[in-house]
C-alpha cells in the first residue's frame, strides 16, 4: 500500500456509521459488514438509549422491528434512538433506510409516502435490476442512471403516495431508484427509494447490503452506496477543515 | 374451584379418572399407579398422559431405533441421540448442530400456524444447545397437485415457514416440495434448522446443583395445545368457563426473535447451568426431562408462571404447549445477572422453582402440592411396546408389477415430449413460486440455496470454513422397498452433499410413517431403520439424532413409508463449492459420472406419464457413492469442474434442463445407449459434471483411480438443449414449461 492509499484508508476507518439494532432487526449484521467491506466502521446503536455515538451517519436495517406490529416501522418510530436520529437528521446527518428502516423513515416523517402490503399478497425474495436516478449522499459512486442487481425482499414494499406527493417527487428528482423490469411488489411508478429534498436522508426498499460480495449476493453493485457514504462524509471534512 | 392434591388422591384411591380419554390405556394407567402407590393426582395424570404418549415417548419407535446407536463411534460426534439435537465437530472449534422434525398434522388443520410454528419449535431445539441458529430447509410433501385440498394446505404452508422464518433472520436454504396422492389429507411439513456454537459452548439440558433457580423465560403460558387437558378440566371438576379450547398452537416470531438474541447474551455471559425450551408437553415435558438428567429432584411453584389467561387450571398450566417459551436452571448469585438481560430483550422471566436433591419432583399450586413423582418414571421410564409388524400382504404383487410393461417412448419428438412433459410436472418444475417467499439472504453467509442441490451457508468470514445441507427422501421407493428406500433416501442427500463439493459428515433424520399400530407399517419402520443404520455404517456417518411421526394416514391408508435424511458436509473454503449450472466457463465439457441401468421402478417417468407404482427401486450402491463423493471433493478443491449436479428424481433429464436453465446456456448431448434409459432412468450414484479440456482430462484420471465410470456426453454452448436423437429444445420452451407449473396450479406471482 502506498502512503497516500493508507490515508485514505486510515481516513475511511475513521468514518463512523451507525447502524441501528430495533427489537427484530434481521439485517443489522449485514449491513455493518457491508460499511466494513466498503472500509468504514461500522457503530452499533440500540433503539432504547438516546446516544448516537458520535456517528457520521446512521443506516436503519431491515428486518421486522417490534414484529412489524401495529403497522411496519410504526412502533421502531417512536423509539428513544429515533428520537435524537430524526432531530440530527433534521440537522444534517446522512440517514439511509433499508427495507424496513425505508418503513420507519416514512413512519417519522422523515420521507414522503408509505409502504403498503406487496399487490400480490405474498413475501417475496428475487434478485432484482434497478435503476439508479438520484444523485445522494449514498448514491454519489454511482453513474446517474446506473442499472445495478440488488435482492428485494418483502412482504410490505410496495410505495404508495398521493398523486400531489407522487408529482412533486418525481419533479423534484427525487426518486432515488426504479425497479427496472417486472415490478416486484406493485410500487407506484416503480418506486424502489426516494430521497429528502436535501439527499443525505434516503429509503430504498432492496437490500444493497446483501450485494457487497460475490461468493454470497447476486452482485457487489451494492457496495456502491456505502463507499458513497463514506466519500461523501470524507468530502464534507475535507471542506469544513480546508 | 376444587384442587385435587397429592393427600387427596391418597385419601381416595377409588375416584376415577379419565385415563382412556387422555390417551392412556389401561395397563398404562395402572403403571403411573403401581410406580407413585397411589393414583395420581389429575395434574400427575396429565403429566403421565402427555409424556408417555407416542409423540414424546417414542414407546413404538424405541426398539427399533437402537441401531441407530449401535453405529460405530466417530470422532466428529460430540452430542449424539437422546439430547436436544446432536452435534457434529465440523473443525477450526466450531460445533454444529442440526434436526429436523415434523409438524404433519397441526399443519393439515391449520397450514400457516401449524408451518410457522413447526419453524418455532426446531429452532429452540438448536437453540436450546447453545448454538445461534444460522439457517432453515423445509422438506414437504402434499397431496396431488390438482386437489381443491393442496390449493388449502400448500400455501398456507409455504406462508407459514416463509412467514415465521423470515420474521426469524434466518436464510432457507433448501427443502423439498413433492407431490404425491398418498399425501392428501396427511401432507408432511418437515422442518430442518441448524446452528454453530464454539466448542466450549455447549449446553445441556439438565438441572444439576442444589438450590439453583429454574427460570421460565419468553411467551406466557396460554391455553393453547392442551385438548387433553381440557378433559380433565370438564370431567373432574364442575367449573363454568369453556371445555372447548384451540389445540393448534399460534406462533409469534418476534418474541422468538427475541429469544433468541436474549439466550445467545447469556449463553455468552456464562449464566445457565442446565437449558431445555418448551415443545411438545410443556412445562410437563421441560421440568421432568430437565430434573432426571440432573441432581434429580426439583420443586417447582406453579403459581409463579406468568399466564396469559388466569382462569387455566393446574393441570391445563402443565401441559400447555404454548409457543416461544424456555426453562433455564440458574445459579443464585447469576439469577439478577440472568433477568436483567430478559429485561434489556424485554422477555418475560420468572423463577418457578428450584433445584434439589430429592428424587422428587414436586409441584405446588395454591398453596397445595399436587405433583409429587421420581421425574424419571414421567420422561424416560415410559411404556416401551414391541409392537407386531410384519410384510404387507400386497408387497409381493406390488414388486412383481414391474414398469417393463409400460410404454415407453422411442421417436425424437415422443422423447422431447417426454421430457417437457416430466420438467412441466410440479414434482420436476420450477420451485421458485415457494422458495421465492422465503429469505434466502439474510445474515450475508448464504453460499447456496435453491435451487442448487445443496445448501451451503459460509461459518467463518476468515478462514471461509463452512457447511453443506441437504435433505432427502423418496416415499415412492420407500413403498416399494422400505430397506432400500431408505438406503437411498441417505445416498440422494450424500450425494447432493457431496456435488458441492462438501465432505459428509453426519446425518439426521425425520422419520414419517402411517399408524404404528398396523403391523405392515411397523414392518416399513423397521426395514427403514435398518436401511438407513446400514448405509450409515458403509458411509461412517454418525446419525445424530431425529424425529419419529406417526399416524399419518388418511383414514386405514398410511402413507408411503417417507423418512427424510438431512446430511450435513463440511467445506474446508466455501469460495470453492460447486454449482449446478452451465455455462460460468468457456469451452465447457460435459460428462456423466456413474453407472446408469434400466432402472424404472418408482421412477417419476413411471408416476407421471403412467401414474404407476411398481417393481423395484433403483439400486443402493452405497460404496459406488463413497468413492464418487470422494472424486466430487478432489475435484472441488483442485478446481477441475465449472459445475456439478446431482441426477435424481427424473433421471438425466432433469439433471440436464436444471443445469442448462440455471444461467439460460444450451448444451449440445450424446448419449451412448438406449436414449430412454439415459435420459430417465432413476439409477443412483450419478452425477452430471462439467468443466475444460484440461479439468475433465485431470478428473478423469482420478475417476479411472477411484473406480468411477466416468462418460463424455456433450459440450456447453448455443439456445437450446439439443439430445441426439430427440428433437431439440429451444431454452426458451423449456424454460416455459418448467416455470409455469406451480404458478399455474397456486396463483402467478407476478403483480397486476
Amino acid at each position: 500500500m502506498t502512503a497516500s492509499a493508507q490515508d485514505v484508508a486510515g481516513d475511511l476507518a475513521d468514518v463512523r456509521i451507525g447502524v441501528v439494532t430495533f427489537p427484530g432487526s434481521l439485517d443489522d449484521g449485514d449491513a455493518a459488514r457491508a460499511v466494513r467491506l466498503a472500509g468504514g466502521s461500522p457503530v452499533a446503536l440500540w433503539h432504547g438509549t438516546h446516544d448516537l455515538e458520535a456517528v457520521d451517519a446512521v443506516i436503519l436495517p431491515g428486518g421486522f422491528s417490534y414484529g412489524d406490529y401495529l403497522r411496519a416501522g410504526a412502533i421502531a418510530s417512536f423509539s428513544p434512538i429515533m428520537r435524537e436520529i430524526i432531530d440530527a437528521a433534521r440537522r444534517g446527518l446522512p440517514v439511509l433506510g433499508i427495507c424496513n428502516g425505508f418503513q420507519v423513515l416514512c413512519e417519522a416523517g422523515l420521507l414522503p409516502g408509505a409502504l403498503t402490503r406487496n399487490a400480490h399478497l405474498h413475501f417475496r425474495n428475487r434478485d432484482q435490476c434497478l435503476r439508479i436516478e438520484a444523485r445522494t449522499a449514498w448514491t454519489g459512486d454511482f453513474e446517474p442512471g446506473a442499472e445495478i442487481v440488488v435482492p428485494v425482499k418483502n412482504g410490505e414494499g410496495r410505495y404508495v403516495a398521493g398523486a400531489e406527493v407522487l408529482a412533486a417527487v418525481e419533479a423534484e428528482g427525487r426518486v432515488l431508484a426504479r425497479y427496472v423490469g417486472a415490478n416486484p411488489n406493485g410500487s407506484s411508478r416503480d418506486i424502489a427509494g426516494v430521497t429528502d429534498s436535501t439527499g443525505r436522508i434516503v429509503g430504498l426498499m432492496p437490500h444493497p447490503e446483501h450485494a457487497v460480495e460475490a461468493l454470497t449476493g447476486p452482485s457487489t453493485d451494492g457496495l456502491g452506496f456505502f463507499t458513497s457514504i463514506l466519500a461523501s462524509i470524507l468530502g464534507a471534512r475535507a471542506v469544513s477543515t480546508g | 374451584m376444587k384442587i385435587d392434591t397429592v393427600e387427596a388422591a391418597g385419601r381416595t384411591p377409588d375416584q376415577e379418572q379419565p385415563h382412556a380419554a387422555l390417551g392412556l390405556r389401561g395397563d398404562e394407567y395402572q403403571r403411573i399407579r403401581d410406580i407413585l402407590d397411589r393414583r395420581p393426582t389429575s395434574a400427575e395424570l396429565a403429566m403421565y398422559s402427555v409424556m408417555w404418549s407416542e409423540h414424546c415417548s417414542y414407546k413404538s419407535s424405541k426398539v427399533h431405533l437402537r441401531p441407530f446407536g449401535d453405529l460405530p463411534s466417530s470422532e466428529r460426534l460430540m452430542v449424539g441421540i437422546g439430547e436436544n439435537a446432536g452435534v457434529v465437530d465440523i473443525g477450526d472449534g466450531y460445533a454444529v448442530t442440526f434436526k429436523a422434525e415434523s409438524h404433519n398434522h397441526p399443519s393439515y388443520v391449520e397450514p400457516y400456524q401449524g408451518a410457522a410454528t413447526g419453524v418455532g419449535g426446531i429452532v429452540r431445539d438448536i437453540l436450546t444447545m447453545g448454538a445461534r441458529p444460522l439457517a432453515v430447509m423445509d422438506p414437504l410433501r402434499f397431496g396431488p397437485p390438482e386437489a381443491a385440498d393442496t390449493a388449502r394446505v400448500l400455501p398456507g404452508v409455504v406462508a407459514g415457514v416463509g412467514g415465521y422464518g423470515n420474521c426469524l433472520g434466518l436464510p432457507n436454504i433448501g427443502g423439498e416440495l413433492v407431490f404425491d396422492g398418498c399425501y392428501a389429507g396427511n401432507p408432511l411439513v418437515n422442518v430442518l434448522c441448524v446452528g454453530v456454537m464454539r466448542h466450549e459452548d455447549i449446553k445441556l439440558a439438565r438441572a444439576p446443583g442444589p438450590g439453583n433457580a429454574v427460570i421460565i423465560f419468553g411467551s406466557r403460558t396460554g391455553p393453547d395445545g392442551i385438548g387433553g387437558a381440557s378433559i380433565l378440566a370438564s370431567e373432574t371438576f364442575e367449573d363454568q368457563k369453556p371445555t372447548k379450547r384451540p389445540s393448534v398452537q399460534v406462533g409469534d416470531p418476534f418474541t422468538e426473535k427475541l429469544l433468541i438474541e436474549c439466550c445467545l447474551e447469556i449463553f455468552a455471559a456464562d449464566l445457565v447451568v442446565g437449558i431445555q425450551d418448551f415443545g411438545a408437553a410443556g412445562l410437563s415435558c421441560a421440568t421432568t426431562e430437565l430434573a432426571s438428567a440432573g441432581t434429580g429432584g426439583m420443586h417447582v411453584v406453579l403459581d409463579e408462571v406468568p399466564l396469559r389467561d388466569q382462569t387455566m387450571t393446574c393441570e391445563e398450566i402443565l401441559m400447555s404447549e404454548s409457543q416461544e417459551r424456555m426453562c433455564a436452571i440458574v445459579e443464585p448469585d447469576k439469577v439478577d445477572g440472568f433477568l436483567a438481560i430478559c429485561a434489556k430483550w424485554e422477555v418475560r422471566a420468572a423463577v418457578i422453582g428450584t433445584v434439589n436433591d430429592s428424587g422428587r419432583l414436586t409441584v405446588e399450586w395454591r398453596g397445595e402440592q399436587i405433583v409429587d413423582v421420581p421425574p424419571r418414571t414421567v420422561a424416560h421410564d415410559g411404556p416401551v411396546y414391541e409392537r407386531p409388524l410384519s410384510r404387507p400382504d400386497d408387497q409381493d404383487a406390488l414388486q412383481a408389477d414391474t414398469p417393463d410393461r409400460l410404454s415407453r417412448p422411442s421417436s425424437a419428438d415422443e422423447l422431447r415430449d417426454t421430457l417437457l412433459g416430466l420438467i412441466a410436472h410440479p414434482n420436476l418444475a420450477d420451485k421458485t413460486w415457494v422458495t421465492e417467499q422465503y429469505d434466502s439472504y439474510v445474515r450475508g453467509n448464504t453460499v447456496l440455496s435453491q435451487p442448487e442441490d445443496a445448501g451451503v451457508l459460509r461459518i467463518d468470514e476468515q478462514t471461509h470454513r463452512g457447511i453443506a445441507l441437504s435433505t432427502d427422501g423418496n416415499g415412492r421407493y420407500g413403498r416399494l422397498d422400505p430397506y432400500v428406500g431408505a438406503q437411498l433416501a441417505v445416498a440422494e442427500a450424500y450425494r447432493n452433499v457431496a456435488v458441492t463439493g462438501a465432505t459428509p459428515i453426519a446425518i439426521t433424520d425425520c422419520l414419517n410413517f402411517g399408524s404404528p399400530e398396523e403391523p405392515g407399517v411397523m414392518w416399513q419402520f423397521a426395514e427403514s431403520i435398518r436401511g438407513i443404520a446400514d448405509a450409515c455404517r458403509e458411509l461412517g456417518l454418525p446419525v445424530t439424532g431425529g424425529n419419529v411421526s406417526f399416524y399419518n394416514q388418511t383414514g386405514d391408508v398410511a402413507i408411503h413409508p417417507t423418512p427424510v435424511i438431512g446430511v450435513l458436509g463440511v467445506l474446508d473454503d466455501v469460495r470453492l463449492r460447486l454449482r449446478q449450472g452451465l455455462g460460468r466457463a468457456a469451452g465447457e465439457q460435459i460428462a456423466l459420472l456413474g453407472t446408469t441401468r434400466a432402472e424404472f421402478g418408482g421412477s417419476q417417468w413411471a408416476g407421471i406419464m403412467h401414474g404407476h407404482l411398481g417393481g423395484l427401486p433403483p439400486t443402493a450402491d452405497l460404496a459406488a457413492e463413497a468413492r464418487l463423493a470422494g472424486v466430487l471433493a478432489q475435484a472441488a478443491a483442485r478446481q477441475w469442474l465449472t459445475a456439478a449436479h446431482d441426477v435424481s428424481d427424473g433421471g438425466l433429464a432433469a439433471t440436464l434442463t436444471e443445469s442448462v436453465l440455471r444461467y439460460g446456456v444450451g448444451a449440445q448431448i450424446s448419449l451412448p445407449g438406449d436414449r430412454f434409459v439415459a435420459l430417465f432412468s432413476e439409477s443412483a450414484g450419478r452425477a452430471l459434471v462439467a468443466g475444460t479440456a484440461y479439468g475433465l482430462a485431470a478428473l478423469e484420471v482420478a475417476c479411472t483411480e477411484a473406480r468411477v465410470p466416468v462418460t463424455r456426453i456433450g459440450t456447453v454452448g448455443g439456445d437450446e438443449l439439443a439430445i441426439d436423437g430427440v428433437t431439440p429444445i429451444p431454452l426458451a420452451d423449456l424454460r416455459t414449461a418448467w416455470t409455469d407449473a406451480l404458478p399455474r396450479l397456486f396463483g402467478a406471482v407476478t403483480p397486476p
